[in-house]
């Protein structure tokens, strides 16, 4: 290691004079978001799939679901850019449609987990005693259950379709959130501003809402938006296993399923290399984002 | 240290306890009962309702669920995790004969993870805001936003069919002798693909570590005393960055064993994670309750040797 790297992991002294007159939390957050490449790369990439999905029937061009036997099997050509599957179905028109279902999945389960995990987390954190006592117990048992393998048993129960697989993959996604927030709440809970508002009478349902929960918006917008990232992955395995979403409703982990035969993975890749690609750069996109976001929340990272 | 050891061990047990109430739980959820299973639905309409309930009473289904419930676990305790709806066979016996497939997979994987992880989450702090350090945090990046299953697929087109460089299934060569070398050399490929996300996870936890590490006043006197750079990672660095990676490896393994399922399906490994799909999707709730139960167990011992591990190889934490 050389002397001029050794100098970069000291603090720098801050000119007091240079600091932007609008300093404020917001600011400074905003501004350490903004200057993350990664991050404004992956949010480039994830407003390219959100407009995708939102005008799904304009940018595919075809119908997904229809199906053309005498155009089986074709390589990618000016009438199927992508070529068509193994019923003649434009392999395009399911790409996009599935970033559809890829993110609408991912969103409701996280957003069932996020709202569970608040719950379970604000009282276990804010309350302790025996209720923290059970809700982490029950944490503890649950985190020794690979999350993969619990969520394969419900399918056993729940029929797979889009509703069960985002419901499914929202309740077994708080344990790991729920630590989480009970961290943040013990830790802010004997801070002085906190103890304060308790001690000036500030009733608890305030405390909690008013003064706790917006500072813990932060660390949870970052899980929640890696957990996004987690849930698209989850919905293509399910999908790939043949346990998520059913035909015909298009998914990228289903378009996968095909590869699985020999001779389509060797000799059509149009079939399954997009669908790939795509999951890839789903995923990629969120987690360069969330990465970015979790960077400018933290006020130890010098960024500027 | 004893105290330690036995103060851990008695936080297991209600864990373990817990493991069997929602092991439990989730067998009642399931629909349909052991006189269901028993009697194929072509021959159901033969049996009149009183005779199912005599049936069910005689093999105390219908008694109250903690009496099943303690039942239940007086089996569990005698090795009894049911049979098979679909081969008769006890579920225990199924699972021993698949665990060893199961764990040399995960086992290998975790080793790859660790060695590659590690040592290229040590370059990274060591070179860091070089260019080998950002092209790692990409990769690491690409690494863990890409599904087992992705890769799985990539590495079977591109190293087993445009390469000839390794099998696509199997645990050995059908018809064939196994030897070490053919065991070894099957287990490369799913081994790699359902590691890669644990060597992004290692990387980068390595890499930060070690990088607190270093910012520490005892590196700065080992430098201030005129220690060579190298001497300082080896001998005084590493041996404090490398100890929270336990608890980090420790949480990985859940996510490994989730990700055999789908991985052992893709190359027909004849593990747990086939296993259990087979039983999904022939409805073979006692099978799917076994497989669950002894992963979760596996998971619960790991999570305890992690600690215990810990305990013994950082002398802080006894004082805790």
């Amino acid at each position: 290691m050389t002397a001029n790297q050794r100098d970069q992991g000291a603090p720098k002294a801050v000119d007091t004079l240079q600091i932007p007159r609008h300093d404020s939390a917001q600011y400074r957050f905003w501004r350490r978001l903004l200057r993350h490449k990664l991050g404004m790369l992956g949010l480039g990439m994830l407003v390219l799939l959100i407009i995708a999905a939102l005008f799904a029937p304009m940018v595919a061009g075809a119908d997904p679901a229809t199906m053309d036997l005498r155009k089986k099997d074709q390589p990618p050509s000016a009438e199927h850019i992508l070529g068509t599957d193994g019923i003649g179905r434009d392999v395009w028109a399911r790409l996009i449609y599935g970033a559809r279902v890829s993110l609408s999945v991912g969103l409701v389960a996280v957003g069932i987990y996020t709202s569970i995990a608040l719950v379970l987390g604000s009282i276990s954190g804010y309350f302790g005693g025996y209720m923290d006592n059970i809700i982490m117990r029950f944490t503890d048992i649950i985190m020794c259950f690979p999350t993969f393998l619990l969520i394969i048993t419900v399918t056993y129960v729940l029929p797979p379709n889009i509703f069960n697989i985002m419901v499914i993959i929202g309740i077994f996604g708080w344990p790991g959130m729920t630590r989480l927030i009970r961290g943040q709440f013990l830790s802010l809970r004997s801070q002085d501003f906190v103890l304060a508002a308790v001690a000036i009478g500030v009733p608890t349902r305030r405390v909690i809402f008013r003064h706790i929960l917006p500072n813990v918006v932060g660390p949870v917008v970052v899980a929640a938006t890696l957990g996004l990232a987690g849930a698209i992955m989850t919905e293509s395995s399910l999908s790939f296993l043949g346990l998520g979403v059913q035909q015909p409703t298009p998914s990228w982990g289903q378009t996968l399923t095909a590869a699985m035969q020999l001779p389509i993975l060797e000799n059509m890749p149009w079939r399954w290399l997009p669908s790939a690609v795509a999951i890839a750069f789903a995923v990629l996109s969120i987690n360069f984002f969330g990465d970015a976001l979790r960077d400018a929340f933290d006020p130890r990272m010098n960024l500027d | 240290m004893r105290t330690y050891i036995l103060r851990r061990l008695a936080v297991s047990i209600p864990i373990l306890l817990g493991l069997t109430v929602v092991t439990f739980i989730f067998t009642q959820l399931m629909p349909g009962d052991f006189v269901d299973a028993l009697i194929p639905t072509t021959a159901i309409a033969n049996f009149s309702p009183e005779q199912l309930e005599a049936m069910r009473e005689n093999y105390g289904l219908n008694r109250p669920p903690h009496v099943r419930y303690l039942i239940w676990v007086r089996e569990l305790l005698r090795g009894n995790l049911g049979k098979s709806l679909t081969s008769g066979a006890p579920v225990l016996d199924e699972i021993l004969e698949r665990l060893p497939a199961t764990l040399q997979l995960t086992a290998s994987s975790l080793l790859f993870g660790i060695i590659v992880g590690v040592g290229l989450g040590i370059i990274s702090a060591v070179k860091q805001y070089s260019w080998v350090d950002q092209l790692l945090t990409l990769a690491g990046f690409f690494w863990i936003s890409t599904p087992g299953f992705v890769f799985a697929i990539g590495g079977i087109f591109l190293l087993s069919l445009k390469l000839p460089l390794f099998p696509t299934s199997g645990i050995i060569n059908y018809g064939e002798e196994a030897t070490l070398l053919t065991r070894i050399h099957h287990m490369i490929l799913p081994s790699v693909v359902l590691g890669l996300g644990s060597v992004a996870s290692f990387m980068r936890y390595a890499r930060s570590s070690l990088l607190d590490v270093i910012r520490q006043d005892y590196i700065t006197v080992a430098r201030a005393k005129g220690l060579a750079e190298k001497a300082i990672l080896v001998g005084h660095a590493l041996r404090n960055a490398l100890i929270p990676l336990i608890t980090i490896i420790s949480l990985d393994i859940p996510f490994l064993i989730g990700g055999t399922v789908i991985i052992e399906h893709i190359f027909a490994w004849p593990g747990m994670g086939t296993y259990s799909l087979a039983a999904i999707h022939s409805r073979d709730y006692p099978v799917i309750m076994g497989v669950n139960f002894t992963v979760a167990l596996v998971v619960l011992m790991s999570n305890l040797l992690a600690d215990l591990t810990y305990a013994f190889v950082d002398p802080r934490i006894r004082y805790e």
